[in-house]
């Protein structure tokens, strides 16, 4: 079972990028569970076809520990992917980093990491901002932690946070940087940008899925674009990056940067002026 | 030096063998917590900082501060931990604040009250559960006041505890107060202090109107009734002629602290604890506070007279006098048979936020010689005097808490015109909005030690060797198993009360028995016991 988490600057794509993946790799007839690690719930929403998911801490909370049942928060989405959100606490309230180490926990306990899974996706919210969204890889969890990034700088910003939680917890938890993904934005020299930042922090950019609408039709659909439109060419992108990830082993503690040194290298690819 | 010789030498050295016993940076920081009176002119203490890591020290936290010492005594109020259980049950009852209920009214201190928090209130925020658990209180056990406190995880997740009890008092109809002592918010016990002094000056200070004032109103700040200390005094300065409103917070009633404003002199025993409040009490009603201590019998002696001589009137002055003159006569026979067998006794003392200051002076008043003192929490003016907090920096610690400074109260009547006050303080020699602090009147060659942790103890006794040591139940069988009597000064070990003119004699009763009695030398450790039988 590989234990793989996508994580990325709030925005920036995780939730799209990690649907039309796990798509793909299910069209490929990988066994596959998708773990929601955001209180909006929202990382699962085009394998289901909508909304319908009954979060583990919602369930948590209406039923107290000893009701939780896997079937309540594990549904089948597209591909028979096991699909299951973690959910948390309204904005403002509670701890939501608490939430995802609970609902991580419970789920190992209630027995959802079968034996047969080929993969299990974690699509955990924004930056690492504490402890609890630092859970996927801790302890051993997620072993390879793949970046949504693009040429933009607090997309690269995150992204290079990113690396210091994995670094941080590399030698405790196992947990290697696996690739950057560019989700593009259309920025000038973003190919370029991202290809040598990635080799910067050590790792490779595993795959540049270019920008098309095609993308956003098929999400206000609620499906993947695999399933939207499978022949179009965007659908060809993400079973690429697929494939590269099924075939990837190049797994590694990153090299992390300084700020200076991130502006420093945007400067040099034209992105910043210098001032 | 006024005294050079041999024996104060061979201490001034005990401090540097007590540094040089640590890691260069850890010496060079406890070097700063240590003085030796006589060693140097003036002993600075560096104390109110953060305990280092390593070291076994005895302190509190904020918590502990703010619910255990000063809102937790306020007898018909509940106390509602908002936390986990232990927090909770595990600082409830262990203080020995004495109260009983006033004539029909309540006393809640045997009850333990929390909100019991889980992982799904961590998750999902407690507020709700606050809320439905302030409402069950007053349903169930219709408290005068009902006070919130604050554990460590609701600081961090956020719970607006604040929001929470305005909504309950406008709900109830009750007063709902709280307080945001989270435990990790200082380096002691202290910070909780004061977040607790800011909170009863925020919401009960002044809510309520005291009907019949008299001439001799006072206030009792920083008497928390341990063992019964304040029902010890109180008789006597009722006798004298005074009417006691409040006492913050022994045996505390939350309509009196309310009335307190209109008192005409706030006491103050327990410095560190409290003066926080005495200082907004002045800043907001012009009322001021006289340091006291009626802990040993010159110094009960003294207080008195020195209340006496603010009110100045005759017949106050009168029967003090009367009454000291009297009890001294009672107790001074009874102190002379005590003082026989202690005399030339060493004593330690490491315990509370002037007790140190306290005890060693009856301690001394018992023949006795005070070798070390110190406390956990205290800041430098409880040692060194309150001159010292003009040139005092704020710490990045102690900028959590607001130190909040009121103005005037318009419309309210300062017991006292300004000049008067100042005319009472030169009559008073000063005394008034004033405490000099520990060190002025420590013998020479004692030492002082703040913050003193497990290792350093060791060191004093084998070095020191003391009759008895007093201090709290952490360091309490530490001692004993070195074969030194300790006696808990926190809690009295089930006995006291120690104030007044018959506190001193029980506390007299009780060190004679701990010196005077070999027990504690006569036990041998198995790990000291050489001809046990280890295969046994």
């Amino acid at each position: 079972m590989r234990q793989v988490a996508i994580y990325g600057k709030g925005g920036i794509g995780k939730s799209t990028t990690t649907q039309n993946l796990t798509s793909a790799l299910g069209e490929m007839g990988k066994k596959i569970m998708v773990v929601g690690c955001d209180p909006k719930a929202d990382s699962t929403r085009m394998l289901l076809g909508g909304l319908a998911q009954q979060t583990v801490l919602d369930t948590l909370r209406e039923e107290g520990e000893e009701g939780v049942e896997l079937d309540d928060v594990m549904k089948s989405g597209v591909h028979g992917i096991s699909c299951v959100e973690s959910g948390g606490p309204e904005p403002g309230v509670g701890c939501a980093g608490r939430g995802i180490i609970t609902s991580i926990n419970m789920l190992e306990n209630l027995g959802a990491y079968e034996e047969d899974l080929d993969y299990v996706f974690y699509d955990v919210l924004g930056d690492v901002v504490c402890g609890g969204f630092a859970m996927p890889i801790r302890e051993g969890k997620a072993q390879e932690i793949y970046i949504v990034a693009s040429g933009e700088l607090m997309a690269m910003y995150a992204a290079n946070n990113i690396c210091k939680g994995i670094k941080k917890y590399a030698d405790s938890g196992g947990a290697r940087l696996a690739g950057i993904i560019c989700n593009s934005r259309n920025v000038d020299g973003e190919l370029e940008l991202l290809t040598a930042f990635a080799s910067r922090l050590g790792s490779q950019l595993i795959h540049f899925v270019p920008r098309d609408n095609v993308v956003q039709r098929a999400e206000i659909n609620k499906k993947t674009v695999i399933v939207y439109e499978p022949e179009c060419a965007q659908a060809e992108e993400y079973r690429i990056l697929a494939g590269k990830i099924d075939g990837n082993e190049m797994f590694v503690i990153p090299n992390t940067m300084t700020q200076d040194e991130l502006e420093k290298m945007m400067m040099e690819f034209g992105i910043l002026e210098a001032a | 030096m006024a005294e050079p010789g041999k024996q104060l030498q061979k201490l001034c050295d005990l401090k540097d063998k007590i540094v040089e016993s640590y890691p260069a940076k850890v010496g060079k920081n406890r070097a700063k917590h240590i003085q030796v009176k006589g060693c140097v002119e003036t002993p600075v203490i560096d104390a109110n900082a953060k305990t280092l890591p390593g070291i076994i020290t005895t302190r509190g936290c904020a918590f502990a501060g703010a619910k255990g010492v000063v809102l937790g005594p306020i007898k018909d109020a509940v106390n509602l931990v908002h936390g986990p259980v232990g927090c909770s049950y595990y600082s409830w009852l262990t203080r020995r604040n004495l109260a009983r209920p006033a004539e029909g009214g309540k006393s809640f201190l045997q009850y333990c009250c929390t909100t019991d928090m889980q992982e799904g209130d961590i998750v999902f925020g407690g507020e709700k559960k606050l809320m439905q658990a302030i409402r069950e209180v007053h349903d169930i056990l219709a408290p005068e006041a009902i006070i919130v406190s604050a554990t460590c995880p609701v600081g961090l997740i956020g719970d607006d505890i604040a929001s929470v009890s305005r909504q309950a008092e406008e709900e109830l109809g009750v007063k709902v107060f709280s307080a945001n002592c989270e435990g990790y918010k200082g380096v002691s016990q202290s910070v909780g202090h004061h977040i607790a002094c800011n909170a009863l000056m925020e919401h009960v200070v002044g809510t309520e109107e005291l009907e019949d004032p008299t001439p001799f109103d006072i206030n009792i700040f920083g008497e928390y009734n341990i063992g019964g200390d304040l029902w010890s005094i109180v008789p006597m300065l009722e006798q004298i002629g005074y009417r006691i409103v409040s006492t913050y917070t022994g045996d505390a009633s939350v309509h009196d602290l309310a009335r307190a404003p209109q008192a005409k002199l706030n006491i103050l025993m327990c410095h560190r604890s409290i003066n926080y409040a005495t200082r907004m009490f002045n800043d907001r009603y012009g009322l001021p506070w006289l340091k006291v201590n009626y802990v040993g019998l010159e110094e009960t002696a003294r207080s008195l007279r020195e209340m006496a001589r603010f009110f100045g009137d005759e017949e106050l002055m009168e029967k003090t006098e009367a009454v000291i003159a009297e009890e001294m006569e009672r107790i001074t026979p009874e102190i002379e048979s005590y003082r026989q067998r202690l005399e030339g006794k060493k004593i330690m003392l490491f315990v509370g936020g002037s007790r140190a200051h306290h005890f060693q002076l009856l301690s001394e008043e018992l023949g006795m010689t005070v070798v070390m003192a110190g406390y956990e929490f205290a800041h430098r003016d409880d040692y060194e005097g309150r001159q010292v907090l003009a040139g005092m920096k704020k710490s990045g610690i102690s900028k959590v808490v607001q130190d909040i400074h009121y103005e005037l109260q318009p419309g309210f009547k300062p017991p006292l015109s300004e000049t008067e006050l100042e005319e009472k303080n030169r009559d008073l020699g000063g005394h008034l909005l004033d405490y000099e602090g520990m060190i002025p009147q420590m013998k020479s060659g004692a030492m002082i030690v703040d913050d003193l942790n497990h290792h350093e103890t060791e060191i004093v006794i084998r070095e020191l060797e003391p009759d008895v040591f007093c201090s709290g139940i952490k360091d309490k069988y530490v001692v004993e198993k070195m074969g030194v009597p300790s006696r808990q000064l926190h809690s009295y070990d089930y006995s006291g009360p120690y104030t007044g003119f018959d506190g001193a004699l029980t506390f007299a009763r009780d060190i004679d028995m701990a010196v005077s009695t070999p027990t504690i030398k006569f036990i041998t450790p198995p790990w000291k016991n050489t001809e046990a039988d280890c295969d046994a």
